[in-house]
């Protein structure tokens, strides 16, 4: 027969503070762990949120990056009448060439400046983006030096905002947008006339990538498998969508970093559980052996034990998490590897991480309660009762 | 002092308690341990080794990405203090199969002659040192990335182009290892370069990297050099290589806030487990206590030897966790470099000294109510007391 739970509630309740304590230190640890996975899930919903399914990016093979691609016009012109290509309402191809560079732009958290992403791009570079949507301001007009800028741009640089003058390559730009879409990824960048940027940074021939979007699903397989194989051209094609899955790797550091340092608090905690848990199988010797003449099973008393410490660890669980609550939502930047630029996201706590948390703080009970829970058990019931 | 052996006898009373007390707090302090000697070797210590001191880096304001104009050069030798300026360029490209991330190392195209005058720690035989300045496709690599390829002098390294428009065919011409750092790098020939992007726009500088007079001119060759082309379509961003080295950290994120937290959790978790473990063997010896107070000890000297007991295991917990770090730095220095701060990464008599400290500190401030209370109890409930 089992021990009631309600005896493990009432014992860990009876040694508040040293309850306290341990929970705490599990919190701690399992608080640590959760941070790092919030910010990788953050950059995560973040990348695999962005980007259309259709939409197929175009870079020089061989290069990972659309920064370190050099995409020339005359290949542009080649594939824009390939088959698959879609096409808007004025029967022009979906195709859209672009240069993207990074300008330098300070803000409060980095007043030596950070890098940010400027996407030189034609109209059609706008049309086959329509998640983007102004929320204030107007698009940028080509011939024109202005530009429209994402709403993660405008939020974190204070000089980005509209009506504001962004000096970059030749000259002043005049900010006369911003724009937000749902693909948060598009929002850590600014957009400017195709032409007047190539000018500025002396890129008119050799451009950066193209974006062009197919019909159907199955077109846009044949199109990438088409492009990739034209050696002529000289393409590495890969969809939007894994261009940005790319990127997660951002947060790879900060993953690594967190999970080292949370394991190795996990093993202390670990110990310190157990310490716990021995001290409360020695103060209780009396009471095991009562429980054994009682008639409760080894086992019993065993799982009681094992039992006692994992509630412990589900309650320094619930601490982390709760501990780490306030970061949801919060945004904040880190650098990209694959644009060299800064990429704005939000940290997010979501359901799937808080599991994860409890699950590491349920390992952390379970090795600590494991060994006191088998000196519990192992009591001889007449020297347990003999103690005082 | 004379209660020295008393409090060694009570440590060793409950040899369980003590001993998984020490390992926690062991294992605790040596993450602090690591990331402590990280934090002082990142932020703090800021003395870059001898022959690095002199040397200087100027890359595009911007950003590194950007390209500068081979003619800088000649501009930038002309201002006093600057005994050689050297060009570099960062190939990138892809070693085999770009998705294994050991085959991702540094690959800069540099002026050849110039390269052991501006990086002085370099030690290779005077004949490969030749043979390198003469070949224009010859190439030098550092001495742990050749073993880790197995690339020996005579051998014929491929790399395939994403950044720049041509494929790398180079050939090894020398083994170099440093006094400093193993840095990791390939350094190839400028020359080739030059040949392969002749007449091209892009024929240009990634970095100049230069070696000042001494190091008092550093400063002011900075200043100067960035005043120089201030106003240029092309500005400039000049700082010590030890400063550029560190300038890619940032990139990561806010590495300084992310150390801070990591340390602030972890003193946190330290005090908490000592707390327990000093509160929960107080507690079993109250009745000890009224014996002792019975016998005539004083109050302060109750309240010494507890916080003496707590302090001496929370000490050897921390000289543990020291050592334990000193392990886990060597490890690190063996991983991959991210910074060259992690090539040379120990944990120096700073932050030893701040570490034993801080865990004699942890263990008397976890003892301090537990004690307080066990010397101001009243003999007769101390002995009548039954847990």
């Amino acid at each position: 027969m089992a021990i009631p739970l309600s005896y493990n509630v009432r014992n860990l309740a009876v040694r508040k503070t040293t309850t306290v304590m341990t929970a705490l230190g599990i919190a701690l640890t399992v608080a640590v762990l959760l941070a790092a996975f919030s910010l990788v899930e953050g950059l995560r919903t973040t990348f695999e949120g962005s980007g259309h399914p259709l939409n197929v990016l175009l870079t020089r093979k061989g290069s990972d990056s659309e920064l370190s691609s050099n995409f020339p016009r005359s290949v542009f012109n080649d594939l824009k009448f390939k088959q698959g290509i879609a096409k808007n309402a004025n029967g022009e191809p979906l195709a859209s060439l672009e240069m993207v560079t990074v300008i330098m732009l300070s803000s409060e958290e980095f007043p030596e400046g950070a890098n940010v992403n400027v996407r030189g791009v034609t109209p059609t570079g706008i049309e086959i983006r329509e998640d983007c949507r102004l929320t204030s301001g107007r698009w940028f007009t080509p011939g024109r030096r202005e530009v429209t800028v994402g709403s993660s741009v405008a939020k974190r640089y204070p000089t980005a905002h509209l009506g504001g003058k962004l000096k970059f390559g030749r000259g002043e730009w005049d900010v006369v947008g911003v724009y937000d879409s749902v693909q948060a990824a598009r929002n850590s960048e600014m957009m400017v006339d195709l032409n007047q940027a190539a000018g500025d940074f002396e890129r008119s021939e050799v451009l950066s990538s193209a974006l062009i979007r197919a019909t159907d699903e199955v077109a846009r397989q044949a199109l990438i498998n088409d492009l990739e194989f034209d050696t002529r051209l000289n393409v590495k094609a890969r969809t939007e969508k894994e261009y940005y899955a790319l990127q997660t790797s951002s947060g790879d550091l900060v993953k690594y970093l967190g999970t080292f340092v949370a394991v190795i608090m996990a093993v202390g905690s670990c110990f310190a559980a157990m310490n716990t848990m021995y001290a409360a199988v020695a103060r209780r010797s009396k009471e095991i052996g009562t429980l054994r003449v009682l008639g409760f099973s080894k086992v019993s008393i065993m799982l009681s034990f094992l039992i006692e410490s994992l509630l412990l660890s589900i309650l320094g669980g619930l601490l982390g998490i709760l501990l780490v609550m306030p970061l949801n939502g919060i945004t904040t930047g880190i650098g990209n590897f694959v644009t060299f630029s800064e990429v704005a996201f939000k940290l997010r706590v979501s359901p799937e991480i808080m599991m994860r948390g409890m699950i590491f703080a349920l390992f952390m009970g379970a090795f600590g309660g494991l060994l006191p829970a088998f000196s519990a058990a192992r009591k001889q019931i007449l020297t347990a009762l003999r103690q005082i | 002092m004379k209660f020295l052996s008393l409090i060694v006898k009570n440590c060793l009373r409950n040899r369980r308690r003590s001993f998984l007390t020490i390992a926690s707090l062991a294992i605790s302090l040596c993450l602090l341990g690591v990331m402590a000697a990280l934090y002082y070797a990142l932020f703090i210590s800021n003395v870059p080794p001898k022959a690095q001191a002199r040397r200087i880096v100027t890359r595009h304001k911007v950003s590194i990405v950007f390209q500068m104009p081979l003619y800088y050069r000649e501009k930038i030798r002309q201002v006093p203090g600057v005994e050689e300026v050297m060009v570099w360029q960062w190939y990138g490209g892809v070693y085999k199969d770009s998705r294994d991330q050991r085959n991702f190392f540094a690959r800069l195209g540099v002026e050849a002659d110039k390269l052991f005058k501006v990086y002085q720690d370099y030690v290779l035989p005077e004949d490969q040192k030749q043979a390198f300045i003469n070949d224009p496709a010859g190439c030098v690599v550092n001495k742990v990335l050749a073993d880790r390829h197995g690339f020996k002098v005579g051998d014929k390294i491929l790399i395939k182009g994403d950044i720049f428009p041509f494929d790398l065919d180079v050939t090894v011409r020398g083994i170099y290892t440093s006094t400093d750092f193993d840095d990791e790098t390939l350094w190839f020939n400028f020359k080739y370069f030059e040949n392969a992007l002749r007449n091209s726009s892009r024929l240009a500088a990634g970095t100049f990297t230069m070696l000042a007079k001494s190091e008092a001119d550093v400063p002011h060759i900075c200043r100067e050099v960035d005043a120089m082309f201030a106003n240029s379509p092309t500005p400039t961003k000049t700082e010590s290589e030890y400063t550029f080295g560190l300038s890619f950290l940032s990139f990561l994120g806010n590495i300084k806030v992310i150390l801070m937290v990591i340390c602030g959790a972890v003193t946190f978790t330290v005090l908490l487990i000592a707390a327990n473990t000093m509160a929960m063997s107080v507690r079993e010896r109250v009745k000890e206590v009224g014996v002792l107070k019975t016998l005539g000890f004083e109050k302060r000297t109750i309240l010494w030897l507890i916080l003496g007991e707590s302090a001496v295991i929370s000490m050897v917990g921390g000289l543990l966790g020291v050592l334990i770090a000193q392990g886990l730095c060597i490890l690190i220095r063996q991983g991959p470099m991210i910074v060259q701060q992690t090539k040379t990464l120990s944990i120096g008599p700073p932050v030893f000294a701040a570490l034993v400290g801080l865990s004699a500190l942890i263990g008397v401030a976890a003892a301090v109510v537990p004690a307080w209370n066990a010397s101001r109890s009243n003999i007769i409930d101390a002995l009548r007391f039954t847990d």
